[in-house]
């Protein structure tokens, strides 16, 4: 036996590609996924130097961003129609695969990317997009990268990476009833702030993570970069294993035995030593509400926005008060919403879908609500439909819509208007990301679909039956 | 890329934390697909009101820092959104040096791909800088070469930067044009797979 190594140190050495002291380590990447808002800069910069897509094989592209989610034929805005036709040309002519906007895999391409297996442990995977980490759920080593980055693995396949610090982020016990995986990653950050991950991987551990679905690990490592983090992943386990048998772009048989005994043999050494390791309570972690403009100003449900005497940089919170429309020292149970998005990258996967429609069942969205669901792929969608969640959403007073990152950016014409206040199960709380003057609360899909019914913030475990 | 080694320039004092890549650049602005013009769209939410017209509250629309092409900010900055057009937009208004205590990963490489020098300096040397800027104009001098910030009056700091990134900056090198040196390296553990 070598010495004992952590997930990171056993893919990083495997994806090597060059060496050289005091220098960034050139790394192979398996898998690039490339959306239509953050690549047409890089194929540009191929066209322009005469470059060549390497590995069109191992690049995978979808639309996303800009897509409308009520009628896809009706895009209002040119730009973001030449965007997305200008993605269809690249793939063209490069041989990508494309699922365009009526492609049965279209769909948020960190739903996608696991929906069809393209995800698998041991890969290096990147896109030009933050929420990249959503893929180390499965023990892949994936983050968000830059559009001249996006240009760079376009042409050579490769990335330069200074090797990263490994922080274990270790949870100990289990979630209670009506706790979730984002209440817990909400916690997480809200706990060690929202720079604490700059430099790391994280690596998630503890019992709570073990019993966590994939569905439920995907939400958490998605949300690493709001942590400040490179990446965040999960040592791979069974769950993980069964999740990705059958999948479309996993071999069958025999190849795939070999191939889950090559993934289990990646998990973490028992003994393996990270750079850091912080520690958290699962037990401890109730029903979380962001009150404020970044993802680490967070409470549980049952308390209140700060007191400005007790915080850390009081002009920042002052600031971000002000801007949420709230006092200090305010009850979150007391925050009143108009608006309510069940979808995202984060949370938009069919057990959220699932755990939402089964508050919301049998109930209606309070009057002067706005509330809508976007699924994050077109197959949760018909997958839902089938199990008949679209029709309990429906009778309940919810819109029902096709699938894209939708409101979580408010790119297309799902916005939350200015002064709007919305309960979100998106990943960010910034001024302005709904829309321009829009106030935004990161909850959990059982936490947004309760505040949908009641018009206000409850704690969800009022609904116990139905979530126990 | 074009090299950068030295820039004297003006100073613009942004004392806020975790300033984020959707408030350097609001996500309405990211549908075009050409890498210039977005210098007009920078802050854009921070620097007009919901009319189109510019904020009296937001300081970069002050006389005093037209011309502005050094940005002081607080910790964590450019954090979020792996948007490009961020320093795209940074550049594109002028900026060239970029100093807080920290920054999020990914805008940091970000930077150094467009010719942006981000400078990491501690909260406690960057006070003086920050109120001094705030109060008055205030020029700054950063030499790449020789990893240093001067102030015109005698006061000066020394930063770290990697030297890859730095030789990079110095040199104005295509990453990709670098990399392509290694493609017999490529090749070969393509094969080896």
């Amino acid at each position: 036996m070598g010495k004992p190594e952590t997930i990171v140190d056993k893919i990083w050495k495997k994806h090597e590609v060059h060496k050289e002291e005091g220098r960034p380590d050139l790394l192979y990447i398996d898998l690039h996924l490339v959306h239509e808002v953050t690549s047409p800069q890089a194929f540009e910069g191929l066209r322009i130097n005469n470059r060549k897509v390497r590995r069109p094989d191992l690049t995978y592209a979808t639309m996303d961003h800009n897509v409308p989610t009520k009628n896809r034929d009706v895009i209002k805005d040119q730009v973001a129609q030449n965007q997305m036709e200008t993605l269809k040309k690249n793939c063209e002519d490069n041989g990508i695969k494309l699922a365009d906007m009526y492609h049965p895999d279209q769909g948020i391409v960190h739903v996608i990317g696991p929906q069809l297996g393209l995800t698998q442990p041991g890969k290096t995977i990147v896109c030009g997009d933050s929420h990249t980490s959503t893929h180390g759920a499965f023990g892949a080593l994936a983050f968000g990268i830059g559009t001249s980055e996006v240009e760079h693995v376009l042409a050579t396949q490769t990335i330069w990476q200074e090797r990263p610090k490994t922080m274990q982020v270790k949870v100990e016990g289990d979630l209670g009833p009506g706790v979730t995986a984002k209440d817990l990653i909400l916690a997480i950050i809200s706990k060690f702030g929202v720079r604490f991950g700059t430099g790391y991987v994280l690596e998630y551990t503890g019992e709570a993570v073990r019993n966590l679905s994939m569905e439920g690990r995907m939400t958490v490592c998605n949300m690493s970069i709001e942590a400040g983090a490179r990446a965040g992943l999960i040592s791979p386990d069974e769950t993980t294993v069964e999740f990705l048998k059958g999948k479309e772009y996993v071999p069958e048989g025999e190849a795939f035995d070999e191939l889950a005994e090559e993934w289990l043999q990646l998990a973490t050494d028992h003994d393996a030593v990270y750079d850091k390791t912080v520690t958290i309570n699962a037990e401890e972690i109730e029903p979380q509400v962001s009150w404020g403009t970044n993802p680490g100003m967070c409470v549980p449900v049952n308390g209140t926005t700060p007191d400005l005497n007790e915080v850390d940089y009081r002009e920042d919170v002052e600031r971000a008060l002000e801007y949420m429309g709230l006092e200090q020292n305010q009850p979150i149970t007391s925050i009143e919403i108009d608006h309510v998005f069940i979808g995202s990258c984060t949370n938009s996967r069919l057990s959220d879908l699932q755990k939402a429609a089964a508050i919301v069942k049998g109930k209606q969205v309070k009057s002067g609500v706005r509330a809508i669901v976007v699924p994050g792929s077109f197959s949760i969608k018909l997958q839902a439909e089938k199990e008949g969640l679209d029709t309990i959403f429906k009778d309940a007073g919810f819109e029902w819509r096709e699938a894209g990152c939708s409101m979580c950016l408010a790119m297309n014409d799902d916005v939350v208007p200015i002064g709007g206040r919305c309960a979100s199960t998106s990943n960010r709380n910034f001024e302005g990301r709904q829309g321009n003057g829009a106030r935004t609360h990161l909850v959990s899909p059982e936490m947004a679909a309760a505040a949908a019914i009641e018009g206000h913030f409850v704690d969800v475990r009022k609904y116990a039956e139905l979530v126990g | 890329m074009e090299a950068i080694n030295t820039h004297k320039g003006l100073v613009y004092p942004l004392n806020r934390t975790n300033i984020d890549t959707d408030q350097i650049i609001p996500k309405q602005f990211l549908k075009r697909i050409e890498r210039t013009g977005f210098g007009q769209f920078l802050f854009y939410h921070w620097r007009f009101d919901d009319d189109g017209n510019k904020r009296s509250d937001f300081s970069l629309n002050n006389a005093e820092y037209q011309g502005a092409s050094i940005l002081l900010a607080g910790e964590n900055f450019g954090c979020g959104s792996s948007r490009e057009h961020a320093p795209w937009a940074l550049a594109d208004y002028g900026f060239r040096v970029i100093i807080a205590p920290s920054f999020a990963d990914i805008f940091y490489n970000n930077s150094l791909k467009n010719g942006i020098i981000p400078i990491k300096i501690a909260e406690s040397e960057l006070d003086e800088w920050m109120k001094a800027a705030e109060d008055s104009q205030l020029v700054l001098d950063v030499n790449l070469e020789n990893q240093s910030i001067t102030d015109g009056n005698g006061k000066e700091i020394h930063f770290d930067i990697p030297e890859y990134h730095k030789e990079k900056l110095l040199n104005g090198w295509d990453d990709i044009d670098l990399t392509l040196h290694q493609e017999a390296k490529i090749s070969a553990y393509e094969a080896a797979r």
